[in-house]
């Protein structure tokens, strides 16, 4: 995973709430073996319509998108976090997120910044004309204008995001503790280990 | 000392926490994993370019689902047809070659017992009570039906669970769903689920898994729990879950992955005590009484955005937030809806019965009883029944009821996800409308510019007769 610091630039003020995983990315673009050029289909149905704010040109290549309540529910498809970065977004502030969908972005080093409903009004007023930063290391959001919205993370994920590191890596090193549950498990719960052998004898 | 009380889900955490971190961060093993091909390819490629290994194949199991085409899948000589869409074909094929590759049991496209993983995994015996089960699907959230704790995942949690049989992940809050009294006639658990997402709304459950509570859930067959834990993930919770019973246990015996002899007594022993225990408490809890539910509809493209079948369009403005009066307004607009349109009124061009949430015998029966003897009206111009696994398919064929829904001007598909997701050829058209037995109505989701109201299989029945949303309590004779 790539480090997270700072992330300074435009924010596309899309205020939505409900933004499903659908809307992110509609199904007949997960028929493919790649994590990559999702981005061509993200936001398709939004981007149709004329004057939305994907299409203002300020907003090209924005590294941040503003939404409402609940985004990123629905589907559990990764893909909504893959389409998201390969149009250029590496940070998504809204008032609240689905749980998969947070986990998915962690993992792709989208950082889903979580603010209470006034503080995003705030910034999607001032996204419309001007840059803002998030910075990660202090937890707080700022404009241009003095305003400064502190906001929580997770701390496992905020250190992972900040030295890059890679969760499955750091999995793998605890091994040990793994094949001991995985013992305890046998002994105490044996018929969860058992699914092979009574599928040849049922067979 | 006597322990703490505590509910069903964290009697199954702490049976799974592997390591708890200081920050409260848990490593906790996952004791089945299921697999289909639209969200794993990427998982498997990295796992090969990372030079990784599956740890517990066979805690595993693939079967495709998503984008399989629901056509007949072999020639009159029981030659394989190919998958004419490239990619849908390029996809399974990645699939086909991933498992056996890893050492994964994989149930190819024409085995009797593929069907969607969500159907497969209680029918064999696969998923079990007490167990932790993971699919890059959020619909997994269904096998908590048994008593399992599952919930979905994504691709990089996928490759995560393949490498290490773990996942880390930090505790949820607890939620109570308590329901009191009894379903009425025509009234069914799909309609339960529409109305609790109706109550609690699409982000009620954030943060939560919910345990569904009440008589009414013990006396429920195994099918409506799935059904109804299904749809946790539209009420915004990952996870629902209902205590496993003898009903659990009469489902699970004898299938082909469930414990036998010694360990089946012994299983069924710890799966009886993880009941949540008296005095234990929830971090929230709604209660609802079933007597009031009726057959209910999706009029919007959220899960919910609900009536009862008997209720009106509403009015954008009826709406205490400015947000949800502006929702209301867009989904009105795509749905084509006037508010104040009484939903009976609603025309219905296509019928879909299927999906993980309604495609078990149980709905293929409700569905045909309202058929039989009828047929499908003259608008409705396309209605397919897609049962959810070659299994129940066969149990159908077994009970005539293909018959009664091909009679009745129904196409009997083969079993996939099919137009839930519109994935696989199965869509429907821009601007017509769906009485859809899926679990999500938003935009685009059957089809582009689709427009879903979601419903029970005896509703779905009941609008293909007469081209209109309708109370199937009407033709029901009651």
């Amino acid at each position: 995973m790539k480090q997270v610091s700072t992330i300074h630039g435009r924010a596309i003020p899309l205020g939505l709430k409900n933004v499903d995983t659908d809307v992110i990315i509609p199904a007949h673009w997960l028929k493919t073996v790649s994590r990559e050029g999702l981005g061509r289909g993200a936001f398709e149905t939004i981007r149709q319509a004329p004057g939305n704010p994907f299409d203002v040109e300020d907003f090209a290549n924005a590294p941040i998108l503003i939404a409402g309540d609940n985004f990123g529910c629905g589907s559990s498809r990764e893909h909504a976090a893959w389409a998201m970065l390969d149009m250029g977004l590496t940070a998504v502030i809204a008032p609240s997120f689905s749980d998969i969908f947070s986990g998915n972005a962690f993992k792709n080093g989208i950082l889903a910044v979580e603010l209470p409903q006034d503080q995003v009004d705030r910034l999607l007023e001032v996204a419309k004309d001007h840059a803002i930063t998030i910075d990660l290391e202090n937890q707080v959001v700022t404009t241009p204008f003095q305003d400064r919205f502190a906001f929580d993370i997770d701390p496992f994920r905020k250190h992972c995001l900040t030295n890059g590191l890679d969760e499955i890596g750091l999995t793998l090193e605890r091994d040990a503790v793994i094949e001991e549950h995985e013992t305890e498990r046998a002994a105490g719960l044996p018929w969860l280990d058992a699914s092979r052998k009574n599928r040849r004898e049922h067979a | 000392m006597a322990s703490k009380p505590r509910t069903l889900y964290e009697k199954i955490w702490d049976a799974h926490v592997v390591e708890r971190h200081d920050d409260g961060t848990c490593l906790v093993y996952i004791d089945r994993h299921l697999v289909h091909e639209v969200t794993s390819p990427q998982a498997f490629e990295a796992l090969r370019l990372a030079g990784r290994k599956v740890r517990r194949p066979d805690l595993t199991l693939a079967v495709p689902d998503h984008n399989l085409p629901t056509t007949a899948r072999t020639d009159e000589a029981g030659r394989r047809l190919p998958i004419e869409d490239q990619q849908s074909a390029a996809q399974l094929a990645a699939l086909e070659r991933n498992a056996p590759s890893f050492g994964i049991h994989y149930i190819d496209a024409v085995a009797p017992e593929q069907g969607i993983v969500h159907v497969v995994g209680p029918e064999q015996g696969f998923s079990l009570p007490g167990t932790t089960i993971v699919c890059g699907d959020s619909h997994t959230a269904a096998h908590g039906g048994i008593g399992a704790l599952a919930f979905g995942i994504g691709t990089s949690e996928v490759e995560h669970v393949l490498a290490t049989q773990t996942l880390l992940l930090r505790p949820s809050k607890t939620m109570e769903v308590r329901v009191e009294g009894a379903l009425g006639p025509g009234v069914t658990p799909k309609d339960l689920i529409l109305h609790i997402i109706g109550v609690i709304g699409t982000a009620g459950g954030t943060g939560h898994v919910i345990e569904y509570r009440g008589e009414v859930f013990e006396r429920m067959s195994v099918e409506g729990r799935l059904t109804v834990c299904n749809m946790s993930i539209e009420g915004g919770a990952r996870a629902g879950l209902i205590a496993p019973d003898d009903t659990i246990f009469a489902y699970l015996k004898g299938r082909p992955y469930s414990p036998t002899g010694e360990a089946w007594e012994k299983a069924i022993d710890w799966w009886r005590s993880l009941a949540t225990d008296d005095g234990a408490r929830f971090d929230k809890s709604v209660v609802i009484d079933a007597s009031e539910i009726e057959p209910t509809v999706s009029w919007g493209t959220s899960p919910e955005d609900v009536v009862p079948i008997g209720g009106k369009v509403p009015a954008p403005e009826s709406f205490a937030d400015q947000a949800k009066k502006d929702a209301a307004r867009k989904s009105l607009d795509y749905m084509g809806l006037e508010p104040g349109t009484p939903m009976e009124s609603v025309p219905i061009e296509n019928i879909f019965i299927g999906s993980c949430t309604n495609s078990r015998i149980e709905d293929l029966r409700a569905a045909a009883a309202v058929l039989k003897g009828r047929t499908k009206a003259e608008n409705v111009r396309w209605a397919i029944a897609v049962p959810g696994s070659g299994l129940v398919k066969r149990q159908a064929e077994e009970e005539g009821l293909d018959r009664i829904f091909t009679d009745a001007g129904f196409e009997w598909r083969e079993p996939g996800c099919s137009a839930c997701l519109a994935m696989n050829p199965d869509k429907v058209p821009a601007g017509e409308r769906c009485a859809s037995t899926s679990n999500r109505n938003f935009v685009g989701r059957q089809g582009p510019g689709a427009r879903t109201h979601l419903l029970s299989p005896a509703m779905a029945a009941a609008a293909a007769v007469t081209g209109h949303l309708t109370d199937v309590r009407k033709l029901m004779g009651t």
